[in-house]
């Protein structure tokens, strides 16, 4: 029973279903660490697994697809700093704001332009040569035959890890998250850092619908996502603003997911509906008990104004 | 391999603001002042709070944009439109409130904005070797690779004047640097800014301290309600004259204190012990006692328990141990409300937090306490706004507040006046005890002398007042006993006849007193 249960089958699908998540956070993580609170995630997201799908429908390039993904993310991830950073709106309603403009945006467009959902080719899976031979605890299936997008995504952490805490410019965007006027009075331009990394933030959140709708389940259609960037957003937090905490935090969840995903197809009898609620009661109780020692940017959701 | 890398000293020869204009929505903050300093020399930016030098300093630094006027950098024009431009061009600040990132290591705060010399990668072995280097030579003593959280104020200052040094500043604003410093550490500042001189390096010297700009400057500019008055060689000048260049009428330097007769022990403190915001000991067994007639000052650098203390003391922080009365009475773990009944006024250091509500009129503030007492409300009730406003009106004539009336928000009074209106809402109870923590910190020369005056009115009445200053010359002028305080305890009593300058700084940095005169 158990182990049908925890199958490697399991553990694969699960850092499988952590793509996304691991995209959108760590692109969130780069806006919170310089103190920009994008609810948006989810809204980008919608609009870069649509546009990716799209383009990969009519042209069957998956390059052309991602770029697709990249563009939309990174001019959704501009109009929310332009409006959050240059406008000092209030970033959790700009935030909704940029959500519920991809949310819509993305649903018009499908109906416009597709209208009943077709399957998609999509990434094909890539499997690492001799790695995923390896038979030691199911290792090769489990980390090495997944497509391509899935290594990107978890080649991201380190290299986020090492631009935040190696890097001049991670630098700057620890110091604007922290004390925008002293980055300011050291000659950073606070907004020209929140811009950027607002921006990375689009494109990864973009990246992950792509890894979505082309890459995971190869379709499009209404509301996709499903609230998948707000947990997101979540993961952040739950990750302490560090890329190896959000790691955790996106595979602490997707393992859940697979889970129950497993738990259903085994037919095992739990009721469906509580079988799907319980990853995000899971995320919200390690929320509530992950450690409370933070590196938080104190700067998050401030819009920075020097005065005169 | 550039680790040993000198540091590039640019050099400033003369730099010169001429005409400088800044308008900020229905103020003119600074009007047209010209202002100069050379290489090598010191020179005082003197003024009061709001007289426009910190506004004339930020636009020099590239914070703010002047309106009119122009900074001639050696002769030509500059262009200083943010700080980035200001740090190319050899221009350094220490700010007033610090502008060092507490998360962050000292190394990591130096490193901050600058080019990294192994390109896009961090250099903070590079940047600390080299800080270590200028740490020596200024004997600016600092650990690269502490983050700052940890650093004491005086260790901040440090590490933010090294960073301006270690930028090649050639021309360096200090914004009211001896404020949270003790007079020990002052010493130090000024054998730093000595060296500096003779390295060639221009200083302006931002204070409102007259003592500060006869020690250590060459020249003295004074700024009145954003005018220049004058600029002087500082060997011309005297505390009495550059007083009256602020002000703009002579001021009362030495109070007069005539003898008074001690009444009752009116407050009573023994072996209090409390925790701070961060849940440490913040007092570690405070005993002290404050009779009827007599100021008892507590001297200290802030943050060793000071605001612990008068929290304590008027009910807003409980206790973890020890007893304190109020006129005889145990008070120990009662209620703000029952203190505060007991005839305890308190002049709260955070005044706009603590001590009044800035959206409410001078009228609502006045009565922030009384407001369900008669006469200002009938029955406990119904409010009678017509003895409020006559109340005020009175507190507003007596205490000089400058207002346009009642019904003014409290938020449109300078910081001096907000000040005196609290004082006024505290004295008109006619109480036993009062706390006043920071009286006169931020608030102007003339507010300044009034409200001293007041205190030992209050001293003259036969009220016990417990002044908390971290202003040593205030502690000074007004204490008939001082108590220091350091990291939670009271480290000794002095009288104030007897009592130096000299001694109780060393007693703020933690030097326990020989011959201990209680």
């Amino acid at each position: 029973m158990i182990e049908s249960i925890l199958a490697p089958s399991v553990f694969a699908s699960a850092i499988r279903l952590a793509t996304p998540y691991v995209f959108a956070s760590v692109g969130e993580m780069f806006g919170q660490r310089s103190g920009v609170l994008n609810l948006g995630v989810d809204g980008i997201m919608l609009m870069g697994a649509f546009f990716s799908y799209y383009v990969a429908l009519l042209t069957g390039n998956l390059l052309l697809a991602l770029l697709a993904a990249v563009l939309v993310g990174a001019l959704m991830g501009l109009a929310m700093a332009f409006i959050s950073v240059t406008l000092k709106a209030e970033q959790g309603i700009s935030g909704i704001g940029v959500y519920l403009f991809g949310l819509g945006m993305s649903e018009l467009l499908f109906q416009k332009l597709v209208g009943t959902p077709r399957s998609v080719d999509g990434f094909p899976r890539v499997a690492i040569p001799i790695l995923s031979d390896i038979q030691f605890l199911s290792l090769g299936e489990i980390f090495f035959n997944h497509n391509l997008l899935v290594y990107v995504a978890f080649a991201l952490i380190p290299i986020a890890a090492f631009i935040l805490n190696r890097t001049p410019f991670g630098l700057m965007i620890r110091a604007v998250g922290q004390h925008p006027e002293a980055a300011d009075a050291m000659g950073v331009s606070v907004v020209r850092v929140r811009y950027i990394t607002v921006i990375i933030g689009g494109i990864l959140a973009g990246v992950a619908g792509a890894s979505l709708s082309t890459a995971l389940l190869k379709v499009f259609q209404q509301n996709l996502t499903s609230g998948l960037g707000f947990i997101a957003v979540a993961l952040v937090y739950f990750g302490r603003w560090r890329p190896f905490g959000v790691l955790a935090g996106a595979l602490l969840f997707s393992f859940v997911n697979a889970l129950q995903l497993q738990i259903s197809a085994l037919g095992i009898d739990v009721p469906s509906e509580f079988a799907v609620m319980a990853p995000y009661v899971i995320t919200i109780i390690a929320l509530v008990f992950a450690s409370k020692q933070t590196e938080k940017p104190t700067a998050l959701t401030k819009p920075f104004d020097r005065g005169g | 391999m550039t680790t040993q890398a000198a540091i590039t000293l640019k050099r400033i020869n003369e730099m010169r603001m001429i005409g400088i204009v800044k308008r900020f929505p229905g103020v003119l903050a600074v009007d047209h002042v010209d202002f100069d300093v050379r290489s090598g020399e010191i020179h005082a930016l003197l003024g009061e709070n709001g007289a426009g030098k910190s506004t004339l300093m930020k636009m020099l630094y590239g914070l703010y944009q002047p309106d009119e006027g122009t900074v001639m950098l050696d002769g030509t024009p500059a262009r200083v439109r943010s700080p980035h431009d200001a740090i190319q061009s050899g221009i350094g600040m220490v700010h007033q409130h610090f502008m060092l990132v507490p998360s962050l290591t000292v190394a990591e705060n130096v490193a901050l904005g600058m080019k990294s010399s192994r390109g896009w990668r961090l250099d903070l072995k590079g940047v600390a070797s080299r800080l270590r280097q200028l740490s020596e030579q200024y004997h600016l003593k600092v650990d690269p690779d502490v983050p700052i959280w940890q650093l004491a104020v005086g260790e901040q200052q440090r590490v933010e004047i090294l960073r301006a040094l270690y930028k090649g500043a050639a021309l360096l604003i200090l914004d009211e640097p001896t404020a949270v410093l003790t007079p020990g550490e002052v010493d130090e500042l000024f054998w730093v800014l000595r060296q500096m001189k003779t390295d060639g390096i221009a200083t302006i010297f931002i204070t409102h301290k007259l003592h500060e700009v006869l020690a250590i400057t060459d020249r003295v500019t004074v700024l009145r309600d954003g005018r220049r008055v004058d600029t002087i060689p500082t060997h011309d000048a005297t505390r009495g004259r550059l007083a009256e260049m602020m002000v703009g009428r002579p001021v009362v330097l030495e109070y007069q204190r005539d003898k008074t007769h001690l009444h009752a022990e009116h407050l009573r403190l023994k072996d209090v012990k409390a925790l701070n915001e961060r849940g440490e000991q913040g007092l570690k067994g405070v005993s002290l006692s404050v009779c009827g007639g007599e100021i008892v000052g507590i001297a200290g650098v802030s943050g060793n328990g000071q605001r612990e203390l008068a929290q304590v003391i008027t009910g807003l922080r409980p206790t973890q141990g020890g007893t304190i009365q109020v006129n005889g009475r145990d008070v120990t773990g009662k209620s703000a409300t029952f203190v505060h009944n007991l005839g305890v006024a308190y002049i709260p250091e955070e005044r706009m937090v603590d001590g009044a509500i800035k959206e409410f009129t001078c009228a609502e503030n006045f009565i922030l306490q009384d407001h369900a007492a008669s006469p200002f409300a009938r029955g406990g009730v119904l409010m009678n706004y017509g003895a409020v406003d006559r109340a005020c009106r009175e507190a507003i004539q007596r205490y000089e507040i400058k207002t346009p009336g009642p019904d003014t928000p409290l938020k449109n009074l300078s910081g001096g006046n907000i000040q005196k209106l609290i004082l006024a809402r505290e004295l008109s109870r006619k109480p036993g005890l009062l706390i006043a923590a920071q009286p006169t910190r931020g608030v102007d020369i003339r507010a300044t002398e009034y409200i001293h005056l007041r205190l030992l009115e209050e001293r003259a009445r036969g009220t016990a007042v417990l002044l908390i200053s971290e202003d040593l010359d205030e502690i000074m002028a007004l204490s008939d006993r001082i108590a220091v305080m350091y990291e939670g305890c009271i480290i000794g009593v002095v009288s104030r006849e007897g009592a130096t300058v000299r001694q109780i700084g060393a007693m703020m940095a933690g030097a326990v007193l020989e011959s201990e005169n209680v």
